[in-house]
């Protein structure tokens, strides 16, 4: 953890103490514990499936600066799972939706905007004020970019996925293997589809989120055992969690013993994904 | 020699629906072969035209990745659990 004396050392307050009472009641977190989460900088990519419930579980736990990537706006087509946007918020930016609830749940916490997308133009910079990095992405691009990014930065990425009834989660320590030592290249364009395409079970948001939660806690605490080397796998409908090894891959074009990449890239050619076009009609550089 | 193979939703599609079925083989590639008997155009979801197998979708042995292992070489038997899964992009 990056040291913040100021804001480590001072000693919770009263309503702190109450507010967070059933996490200080526990031993493996403790007032100590409790200043950690306070003093933790966790960057969010995305507001909505992943995104919303992550952020919203960091801030309840008292997480004390929260960083948002989101450049969206809410459509109606989101309320059946995106759980920090409500019917009134429709056509409004998810970044103002999302601060607002969470400001509501916890006013103590500090919400950062990065109301744009992350490219490779801007994400080591974005990602140099956190200590940790929470993918919710929806497509190959944003993640090899994160990916990459995280591990050139140093930065733990704690990994989600979901399809149809399927969910995927892992943590990346630099190191410990990467996104492309589990999946070394994209699937061509099409192939895999997005949740619009082929639909997203709304509560397994929830249940994805809430790992990448809970995991980022343990980083934070610096407790239990976390889902570094493991992939783990939900299946919804038979309600059936395993877990997959996951290994550094030496050959790994990022992490492995004979890098090549050393810095990031352009992540829609290597996904063979178009551009994404801005609302001012320029074209963002890389992932969207 | 019979064994367990699962398959996640996308790949699930090949296999008329199905997420979990036994098939026949002693090595992933009799495997895979057999699956596209019975199942035209599967071996198609995880191998490319030359036959090698695609980097975007994994295969499991147990719990373990095959390319770790022998790769389409690697020996399966009785009761092994293989798993084909593919990349998974959706979090929004
Ligand atoms: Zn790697």
């Amino acid at each position: 953890m990056v040291e913040q004396p100021k804001t480590n050392s001072a000693a919770l307050s009263p309503e702190e103490v109450m507010r967070y009472s059933r996490h200080i009641i526990m031993g493996q977190v403790g007032p100590q514990g409790q200043r950690k989460l306070r003093a933790a900088k966790v960057l969010v990519i995305g507001a909505g499936g992943l995104g919303g419930p992550v952020a919203l579980y960091l801030a309840l736990a008292g997480v004390g600066k929260i960083g948002i990537c989101e450049f969206d706006s809410v459509d109606l087509s989101n309320l059946q799972r995106q759980i920090l946007h409500q019917t009134a918020d429709i056509g409004r930016p998810k970044l103002v939706s999302a601060t607002e609830k969470i400001k509501a749940h916890n006013p103590h916490v500090e919400v950062v905007g990065h109301p744009m997308p992350i490219t490779s133009d801007n994400a080591m910079e974005m990602i140099a004020d956190y200590d940790i990095v929470v993918n919710g992405a929806d497509n190959f691009a944003t993640r090899y970019l994160v990916n990459d990014a995280t591990y050139l930065s140093g930065k733990t990425l704690v990994d989600g996925a979901i399809l149809l009834f399927d969910g995927q989660a892992t943590v990346y320590k630099p190191g410990s293997g990467c996104y492309r030592c589990l999946y070394p290249d994209p699937p061509p364009p099409g192939l895999v589809p997005s949740c619009a395409e082929a639909g997203v079970l709304g509560a397994i948001t929830g249940l994805v989120g809430s790992i990448q939660a809970t995991e980022v806690f343990k980083q934070i605490l610096g407790i239990g055992n976390p889902l570094v080397n493991r992939l783990l796998l939900i299946d919804a409908l038979t309600m059936e969690f395993r877990t997959m090894k996951v290994r550094r891959d030496p050959s790994c074009p990022l992490c492995g013993d004979n890098p090549t990449v050393k810095e990031l890239i352009d992540y829609d050619a290597f996904c063979g994904s178009p551009p994404l076009m801005m609302p001012d009609g320029t074209l963002a550089a890389a992932a969207h | 020699m019979p064994v367990t193979v699962n398959v996640t939703s996308v790949i699930q599609q090949a296999v008329n629906g199905q997420r979990e079925f036994k098939a026949d083989g002693g090595t992933i590639r009799e495997l895979i072969d057999n699956i596209d008997r019975d199942y035209p155009g599967f071996a198609g979801r995880i191998t490319d035209d030359k036959g090698e197998m695609l980097r975007f979708v994994n295969v499991y042995l147990n719990d373990e990745d095959v390319r770790y292992l022998g790769g389409k070489d690697t020996a399966i038997k009785d009761g092994d659990v293989i798993s084909f899964l593919p990349a998974l992009a959706g979090g929004n």
